[in-house]
C-alpha cells in the first residue's frame, strides 16, 4: 500500500474540491475509450460508440463516468484504507465484470491527463506526483480482491 | 510495425511545431525524476536531485531533457519507421546505460501530461490518442534492440 504524507493528501483534497466530478467523469472514462478502444468491450451496451465525438457525447459513457469519479471522491476521503474502501468493487470487477486489472491503471492515467489539461501550470511536478501515487493506489486496490 | 493514420501524424506534428523543445524537453525529464523518484538512479552524476524545485532547476536535466527531446523529433520526422529511427539509441539503452524498458513508457506517460499541461483542450481526446500511440510505439522501438 503506497504512503500518503500530509502533502500528498493536501494536494490531492485541494485539486479534488476544484472537480466537476460529472463533467471530469466523462470525459475521463470518453478519453479512456477513445485512447484506447479496446476498453470498448466493456461497454457493449452502451451504443454508439463509433468515433470519438460519438463516445465523447454518449449519455451512458458521461453517466457511468460520473459513477466512476464519485467513487474515486470515496476514496480520496480513505486514502490511508484503499484496499478497505475497494474491496467490494474489486471482487464485482473480477468475478462479475472480468476486467483486466492494467485496465486501471490507464484509466488513472486518463484522469491524470484530464487533470493536465483542466489546471494546466497549476498542476505542477508535485501536484502530478501525488496523483500519481493516487491513482496507482487505486488501481491496487481494485487488483487487490482478484483470483 | 505500428500503423499512423495521416490523420494522427497530422495532429502530431501540428502539437509538435507549437513546442519550445528546450523547455518541454527539461520539463519531460524533469517530472519524470519527481514524478517516478527511482528514475533518478540513472543520473547519479547530475548533481543537486534533492527536491522537486533542484531538479527542475538542474542545468544537466534541462540539457540532457533537451537532447531527449530533440531525439523525439527525429522520431515525429520518421514516423513509419520508428524501429531503425532508435535502433542504436535501443542499443545504447541496452548495454552501456542499462535502463528497464518500463521507464520508456513513464517518459511517454510524462510527455503526455505536459502536453496535456501546455495545451488545454486543444489536447483533444483525438490528439491524445495519436500522442499515446506514438509514445508507446517510441517506446516499443527503444525496447527493440534489448537482449
Amino acid at each position: 500500500m503506497g504512503h500518503f504524507t500530509e502533502e500528498d493528501k493536501a494536494t490531492i483534497t485541494s485539486l479534488w474540491g476544484k472537480v466537476n466530478v460529472e463533467d471530469a467523469g466523462g470525459e475521463t472514462l470518453g478519453r479512456l475509450l477513445v485512447v484506447y478502444p479496446w476498453t470498448q468491450r466493456f461497454f457493449d451496451s452502451f451504443g454508439n460508440l463509433s468515433s470519438a465525438s460519438a463516445i465523447m457525447g454518449n449519455p451512458n459513457v458521461k453517466a457511468h463516468g460520473k459513477k466512476v469519479l464519485t467513487s474515486l471522491g470515496d476514496a480520496i476521503k480513505n486514502l490511508d484504507d484503499l484496499k478497505g474502501t475497494f474491496a467490494q468493487l474489486s471482487e464485482l470487477h473480477c468475478d462479475k465484470l472480468h476486467v483486466d486489472p492494467e485496465n486501471f491503471r490507464l484509466l488513472g492515467n486518463v484522469l491524470v491527463t484530464v487533470l493536465a489539461i483542466h489546471f494546466g501550470k497549476e498542476f505542477t511536478p508535485e501536484v502530478q506526483a501525488s496523483w500519481q501515487k493516487m491513482v496507482a493506489g487505486v488501481a491496487s486496490a481494485l487488483s487487490s480482491r482478484y483470483h | 510495425m505500428v500503423h499512423f493514420t495521416a490523420e494522427e501524424k497530422a495532429a502530431v506534428t501540428s502539437l509538435w511545431s507549437k513546442m519550445n523543445v528546450e523547455e518541454t524537453g527539461g520539463e519531460a525529464l524533469g517530472r519524470l525524476l519527481v514524478v517516478y523518484p527511482w528514475t533518478q538512479r540513472f543520473f547519479d552524476s547530475f548533481g543537486n536531485l534533492s527536491s522537486p524545485s533542484a531538479i527542475l532547476g538542474n542545468p544537466k536535466v534541462k540539457a540532457h531533457g533537451k537532447k531527449v527531446l530533440t531525439s523525439f523529433g527525429d522520431a515525429i520526422k520518421n514516423m513509419d519507421n520508428l524501429k531503425t529511427t532508435f535502433a542504436k539509441l535501443s542499443e545504447l539503452h541496452c548495454d552501456k546505460l542499462h535502463v528497464d524498458p518500463e521507464n520508456f513508457k513513464l517518459l511517454g506517460n510524462v510527455m503526455v501530461i505536459i502536453l496535456a499541461t501546455h495545451f488545454g483542450k486543444e489536447f483533444t481526446p483525438e490528439v491524445q490518442a495519436a500522442w499515446q500511440k506514438l509514445v508507446s510505439a517510441v517506446a516499443i522501438a527503444l525496447a527493440h534492440k534489448y537482449h
